[in-house]
């Protein structure tokens, strides 16, 4: 399991790497616990004869066996040589001393004669002294040396002593000597095998000790992947179950026996050991995983012969693990949703907050905005100079200006921040067309022709948002308005194919972004249809460059710099335009050449309602309005409008609707009622009530209004109280005829004064007629009012006594209404 | 009776009344100054003529029958009757209230009170005649039909 070259080289020899399986034979005897191994004998035999492991083994052995053996000869060799040391050198103390004490006796001869010889002088002596102190600290064992230095008496014991010494030393030297030799003795009994034996022994006893309770199983298999040799395999299975059989047939094929097989294989193939996790599944055992290793065996030949394999019960560390990835992956997934979760909340606070804003701002604008904008109409409406005019138009159409900018601007984010809502209710579309093109119609300046076609396969009403269609279209007319001086701008509507069937990538892309899937197909969840309307915006203006195209629809983006300068504006309408569409789930388009026109396209599914749907709130529909008093035709699909300054005549067919912005009168056979501009009062003097009746209808057919009196004096009193603006005076009236009202009337209008005792003859003098231009005392002259005859001729008055009464004008009785037309022209003419 | 039958016999009446000369132009008049701003305009200027003629006419006679007739004020009344039915077209009653003038004019009594009862005939004639094509209007209207246009 160690990597090899980890231990150190001397101790190697030491360790039992692989017991060899040679004597398992022998070991049958062996009493061991748990029968757990099963053998093939001849085959094992073979095994450790001829596989490379095996002699490697058994050469180990030997070379272990002869190791012990010289190493425990070496040590007795060691400790005899040490001991043998000692005892020569013992000896040669001995003869030293011995040789020291012949030196000694001498001088101790003729150290009788004390006081004698003192030849050899104190240093002998010293030496001697020297010495014998030496031994004495050598031998000095137990042995009371008393008395004095030199006597014969210490000698001998000192030499018994010594002997004594010597023969304990020699007899130790001769039980090692025996010890020695009994232990080469019993070292020559014991057979290598016998040696070997017992090592096996021992490792065996190891192995099973260690083994036994293990969760581990150790086997060897032929290069048949049969079993030769298993160890702690699986109580139920007999040695016949398991012996010469392949794993298959012992498990059968179940799940990993196949795998271990392939790998086992695959290791017989590479001829290398390989280690892997492979999990087991059989009714034997259950589910179990094993953390193999499998080894291939050589011969001596390098051919393999088979694999060991050792295999490793790991079922639990497996399960552990497992679910210890599964608990992290759980805990990470947590981990996500609440950063999720917090994003999220971050998200919808952020969400809440802008709304908030939005709500708060442009509550708060467009407040004091109004407010401006309102005070300032409001003084429009009061007595200002032509320079208080002026500075006040200005400050309109900047609010005007300002107001239409914040509006934007706020319908910008209601739709980017997906706060917009759209309705959805029935209307009409061909009354929006026609309202947006009135109502531009209304604003135009311009030289220009406003049509709208509404082609007839367009339902009578749809289900929409009418207010923000109605927006677009304002938006794209009043830019298609602004951009174009003269021709015509106008408004199609169609219905077209649904666009998932043509080659429209951008719906295509919104149909699947979005999710309009209910809308893909031509009906909805209950069954309505869907039609696709395609409203298209075209004019001949100046046009839009190519490369403005792309970013037409961006914010903030205009045709060119120049365009801001010129035509003014934010850059925000296209924008709201495409925000706004795309919501509805339609797309927009532009085809535009420079200097030709363009053409604003944009398609809008919309459901037609069917019949039980609720009314709708159109402010352009009223219901209980019959459409013959206003509309001729809700199907009418044809509109045009032209600009105030411009009149034509009235084509002659029916099929147009004809309306102007303008108030004219109309010249034609008197069939257009228009009212004029200024009210005109006629008085009429007639006391005949047909004829004041006819004549009153006459009069307002004409577009004046009409104030009856029935006699002359009432006319006066009329004339007093209110200005008129031209008199029908009838001639024969009771209680006063026309001529003297004319002349009351015409005189007091020169002198300003109704002088009552003026009579009903005329005081003044014919030179004094109306043309006069004295009496200027008063300075109130009074405006000359037409006064015109109605006469019958009946009573013989003529013309000249009408006018010299101080008529203007004579219209014969019975009054018809070509005469009158003419008369009031006449008058009105001249001095309007 | 259906519509369009009904609208060829208003017609053929409106016809008739011109070509008698119990209506002129000036009823034509009358009739355009009639629109849907103005509806039944025609009905209402016709109604106040029979009224107010018929009162004229009742104080002619009644006048007349007097002892001592005041021509002036007969004068006066006829001259309103011919303003009247002048201005709604009632060609034949004009014309009877302009010979009673030119007779009154020319003092002749005889002439005046021979002009009395054709007036009187006459305003009956136009009476009846105008309610009958009125009642055909109404009838037409009623049956969802418009009323066709006299052109002159």
């Amino acid at each position: 399991m160690w990597p090899p070259d980890i231990e150190d080289k001397s101790n190697k020899q030491f360790n039992i790497e692989k017991p060899s399986l040679t004597e398992d034979n022998f070991l049958k005897e062996f009493k061991s616990k748990t029968e757990k191994h099963k053998y093939d004998f001849m085959k094992l035999v073979e095994l450790t004869d001829y596989s490379d492991i095996g002699s490697h083994q058994q050469t180990s052995l030997v070379k272990q066996y002869k190791f012990r053996r010289a190493n425990a000869v070496r040590l007795l060799q060691d400790e005899l040589d040490a001991l043998s040391k000692q005892r020569q050198e013992i000896e040669q103390r001995g003869l030293d001393i011995l040789q020291e004490h012949r030196f000694v006796e001498r001088n101790h001869i003729s150290v009788l004669e004390e006081e004698g010889y003192d030849i050899w002088g104190t240093a002998d002596r010293e030496r001697a002294n020297k010495s014998l102190l030496s031994y004495k600290n050598e031998i000095d064992v137990g042995v009371n040396v008393s008395g004095e230095d030199g006597t014969v008496g210490y000698w001998k014991d000192r030499a018994v002593r010594l002997h004594r010494l010597l023969d304990e030393s020699l007899k130790r030297e001769s039980i090692l000597v025996k010890k020695l030799q009994e232990s080469v003795k019993m070292e020559d009994q014991n057979l290598p095998v016998e040696e070997l034996s017992q090592i096996l022994k021992r490792a065996d006893n190891f192995l099973h000790f260690i083994l036994q309770n293990a969760p581990v199983v150790i086997a060897h298999q032929d290069k048949d992947l049969r079993y030769r040799f298993i160890y702690n395999h699986f109580p139920s299975l007999g040695e016949e179950d398991v012996i010469g059989k392949t794993d298959e047939e012992i498990l059968s094929v179940s799940e990993g026996v196949k795998e271990f097989q392939d790998f086992k294989r695959e290791v017989l193939e590479n001829g290398k050991p390989a280690k892997r996790e492979i999990t087991y599944e059989h009714p034997l055992f259950g589910k179990k995983t094993f953390l193999t290793f499998v080894e291939p065996v050589f011969n001596k030949k390098r051919e393999i012969i088979g694999i060991n394999y050792m295999g490793f019960e790991v079922t639990d560390q497996v399960v552990k693990r497992e679910k210890l990835a599964k608990y992290r992956e759980e805990m990470a997934v947590q981990k996500a949703k609440e950063t999720e979760l917090s994003k999220t909340i971050h998200v919808t606070e952020e969400t809440m907050r802008a709304k908030q804003m939005l709500a708060t701002m442009s509550h708060e604008i467009r407040s004091p905005l109004t407010g401006v904008v309102s005070m300032a109409e409001i003084l429009a409406n009061t007595h200002l100079d032509g320079e208080q005019r002026q500075l006040l138009d200005v400050m309109l159409s900047s609010g005007d200006l300002v107001m239409q900018l914040i509006n934007d601007i706020l319908d910008l984010s209601k739709v980017e921040s997906g706060v917009m809502q759209l309705e959805e209710t029935k209307f009409r579309p061909r009354e929006v067309v026609r309202h947006v093109l009135q109502t531009a119609a209304a604003s135009l300046k311009k030289d220009l022709i406003l049509e709208g076609h509404v082609s007839d396969d367009i339902p009578l009403e749809v289900m929409g948002d009418v207010l923000r269609i109605r927006q677009i279209l304002t938006n794209l007319i009043s830019n298609a308005v602004k951009f174009t001086h003269k021709g015509k701008v106008g408004i199609n509507l169609r219905v077209v194919p649904i666009p998932n069937a043509t080659q429209n990538p951008a719906t295509q892309r919104c149909c699947s972004e979005t999710s309009c899937s209910s809308k893909i197909g031509n009906e909805t969840k209950t069954g309505e249809e869907i039609v696709w309307l395609q409203y298209e915006v075209y004019d001949t203006g100046i046009g839009i460059p190519e490369k403005a195209i792309p970013t037409l629809f961006k914010r903030y983006m205009q045709a060119s710099a120049d365009h801001a300068r010129k035509y003014g504006g934010t850059g925000l309408g296209l924008a709201i335009c495409k925000q706004l569409v795309e919501l509805m789930e339609g797309t927009i388009t532009v085809d535009s050449k420079e200097n030709v026109g363009s053409t604003f396209r944009f398609v809008l599914p919309c459901k037609v309602p069917s019949l039980e749907q609720d009314l709708s709130d159109d402010p352009d529909e009223d219901p209980n309005m019959s459409c013959s008093s206003h509309i001729p035709n809700p199907m009418e699909g044809f509109f045009l409008f032209k600009p105030k300054t411009v009149q034509k005549p009235k084509p002659p067919g029916n099929s147009q609707l004809k309306q102007t912005g303008s108030t004219e009168l109309a010249m034609e056979d008197g069939k257009s009622r228009s009212l004029h501009q200024s009210s005109v009062q006629v008085l009429l003097v007639e006391d005949n009530k047909v004829n004041i009746m006819v004549a009153k209808s006459m009069v307002e057919q004409l577009g004046h209004s009409v104030f009856v009196v029935n006699n002359g004096l009432e006319a006066i009193r009329a004339v007093q109280q209110t200005r008129f603006d031209l008199i029908l005076m009838d001639v024969h009236m009771p209680v006063m005829d026309g001529l003297q009202a004319t002349r009351l009337i015409r005189s007091f209008e020169e002198n300003g004064y109704w002088d009552a005792s003026v009579g009903p003859t005329c005081q003044t003098s014919p030179t004094s007629s109306f043309l006069s231009q004295d009496c200027h005392e008063d300075t109130r002259k009074r405006k000359r009012t037409p006064i015109i005859a109605m006469t019958a001729n009946a009573f013989g008055e003529s013309a000249s006594e009408c006018l010299d009464s101080g008529m203007d004008s004579y219209i014969s009785k019975p009054v018809t209404f070509q005469n009158l037309k003419e008369v009031l022209q006449n008058f009105f003419t001249c001095n309007s | 009776m259906d519509v369009s039958m009904l609208q060829r016999t208003y017609t053929d009446l409106l016809t008739s009344l011109f070509r008698e000369g119990i209506l002129n132009q000036q009823f034509i008049e009358l009739q355009q100054l009639q629109d849907e701003n103005n509806p039944g305009f025609v009905n209402e200027v016709v109604s106040l003529f029979f009224e107010d003629a018929g009162r004229l006419i009742t104080e002619l006679i009644s006048n007349f029958n007097q002892q001592a007739v005041d021509y002036k004020k007969v004068d006066a009344y006829v001259h309103q009757l011919k303003g009247s039915s002048a201005s709604i077209g009632a060609e034949k009653i004009r014309s009877v209230c302009q010979t009673f003038r030119e007779y009154y004019d020319k003092n002749d009594i005889q002439g005046c009170y021979n002009c009395i009862q054709p007036l009187k005939q006459e305003f009956m004639t136009f009476k009846s005649k105008l309610e009958a094509l009125f009642a055909l209007e109404q009838q037409i209207v009623a049956a969802g039909g418009s009323i066709p246009m006299m052109r002159h």
